[in-house]
């Protein structure tokens, strides 16, 4: 058999299983049983207006809150562990590696219960505010990498030439290596925003005021009145309004940073 | 701002029994080397002569094994010396440049006379501008370095360094990076640099720049220093089989 002959052969089984699977899924799917419970126009129609102007807005916030926090904590940590004294390399390097290393849903979990509980805490916004603090916190860690790892990508030749006009290392750091490092890091810092978007769905086991509901909660508290599935859908369809721009952003970032240098 | 006034019959530059090793690799074997006021010094040798290092242990871009040096008297190996105030009197131009990329042009001057000198902002623009006036760049205090030539951002280079109104100026192979027909405008503005009296240290592979420009061409080979001398002398009647051997490459 001649090499062109093979080649299309072998893509034309592929086209074969894959109309093969399409068809068997169209055939053995429940379409009714889809749409009364995941599809129920009645159901989506009741989300709304609170979906968006609860849920979704709580979401941001909690996203935006999580993230300034976390982008500070993070900075601090990476300046830490990029520090001359060695204690605080030690401290920065035990943090990132604790809560890198430990699912948030535990850390969320331990902020929002055990933690007020043991020291007789009353965190702001109740056990839902402790939660987000415990966001922070994980958050602060990967962001503190994704920093330090941007610092470090400035080129040495930056650092010498400012230090040859005479500016001191600090202020080196702000006016020459920072600002050239955020650029740097802009695409993956875009990243972990996507992520936590998606983390703060996590909240949900901190437990909240109906006031103080997200997404995720909202739509499980919306499955548990109407006992049906569309409420998850409706969040879904939510979720990706949010995220899906901010994914198409990185990539571009991306494609920027990639012309720039 | 005042600076303190020198005395004319000191070096610029003095280094005594200067070593320096990155690990078990000695680069520097005890140079004894100097630079009088106003003096053009150029420095030649391979690559890997550890002329370069020379030229960056003398701001303390390196941190010499052993060995003094002093820049206009002050020993700036004591680590009781201000550094960053030595520095702004000693400008340094790179091979690549280095120059900031989130900055324009006049961003580029104007950081450093503004964080390290504390001038204000007028008066930073004002010497940014006559400076970028000398190097022939007075239409592009606006663009920012990645849309110039080589050959522009290093006499952007040279007009920030030049903005700290330094003693001194030390090159750094300044126009190894750049294409050939973009060598002629830095070496211009050089030269114009030495014909106005600024104290210069120059590590080149410009053969033709170190014969009419240096005052004394020095030669490197193996981290020590060779031989030195008027540059006819050095360059036309070289004494040592080393320095015989490295001439008849490039020239």
């Amino acid at each position: 058999m001649k090499p062109s002959t093979r080649r299309r052969l072998f893509r034309g089984v592929l086209y074969a299983i894959f109309i093969a699977a399409v068809a068997a899924v169209i055939l053995v799917a429940d379409w009714e049983a889809i749409r009364t419970s995941f599809l129920n126009p009645e159901v989506f129609g009741e989300q709304f207006p609170a979906i968006i102007t609860t849920a979704a807005k709580n979401t941001i916030i909690y996203t935006v809150i999580a993230f300034i926090g976390g982008l500070l904590l993070g900075l601090a940590l990476a300046l830490m562990k990029l520090s001359p004294v060695a204690p605080y390399r030690w401290v920065a390097t035990a943090y990132i590696e604790l809560f890198r290393g430990l699912p948030a849903l535990l850390v969320i979990f331990a902020f929002a219960f055990a933690v007020p509980i043991a020291f007789q805490w009353r965190p702001p916004g109740g056990t839902a505010g402790a939660g987000l603090i415990a966001l922070i916190i994980v958050s602060a860690a990967y962001m503190a990498e994704t920093i330090r790892a941007g610092i470090e990508a400035v080129p040495g030749g930056q650092l010498e030439a400012a230090r040859s006009l005479g500016m001191n290392p600090s202020w080196t750091m702000v006016s020459v290596v920072l600002p050239q490092a955020i650029r740097i890091v802009t695409p993956p810092l875009t990243n972990e925003l996507v992520i936590l978007i998606k983390d703060t769905s996590l909240l949900f086991i901190a437990g909240m005021a109906l006031n103080q509901r997200e997404l995720t909660t909202f739509a499980r508290d919306g499955v548990s009145q109407y006992a049906n599935a569309t409420p998850l859908v409706a969040a879904a369809l939510m979720y990706l309004i949010i995220t899906l721009p901010l994914t198409q952003l990185v990539a571009r970032l991306e494609k920027r940073n990639k012309r720039g240098r | 701002m005042t600076e303190p006034s020198l005395s004319q019959d000191r070096p610029a530059i003095e280094v005594k029994e200067l070593c320096k090793n990155f690990g078990d690799n000695e680069v520097l074997k005890g140079i004894d080397f100097h630079v009088n006021q106003g003096e053009v010094v150029c420095v030649i040798g391979p690559s890997g002569s550890g002329k370069s290092t020379l030229l960056r242990c003398v701001n303390r871009l390196e941190e010499p094994t052993s060995g003094t040096i002093l820049v206009e008297g002050v020993d700036i190996t004591d680590p009781e010396t201000d550094l960053d105030k030595i520095r702004t009197r000693i400008g340094m131009v790179f091979q690549q440049f280095n120059l900031f990329p989130h900055l324009n042009v006049l961003g580029n001057l104007t950081l450093a006379q503004r964080r390290a000198k504390r001038r204000g902002k007028a008066e930073a623009m004002e010497v940014a501008r006559q400076n970028l006036e000398k190097v022939g760049l007075a239409n592009r205090e606006n663009a920012y370095p990645a849309q110039l030539s080589g050959g522009q951002q290093q006499r952007v280079a040279i007009a920030r360094a030049l903005s700290m109104n330094p003693d001194m100026m030390l090159f750094d192979e300044p126009t190894s990076a750049l294409d050939p027909e973009l060598v002629g405008d830095v070496l211009g503005v050089m030269r114009q640099l030495a014909d106005e009296g600024m104290t210069m240290m120059v590590v080149t592979h410009e053969m033709g720049f170190a014969r009419e420009v240096g005052d004394r061409v020095v030669f490197m080979d193996g981290g020590v220093v060779v031989e030195q001398g008027k540059p006819e002398d050095v360059l036309g009647n070289p004494q040592h089989e080393r320095t015989k051997a490295f001439l008849s490459k490039v020239l």
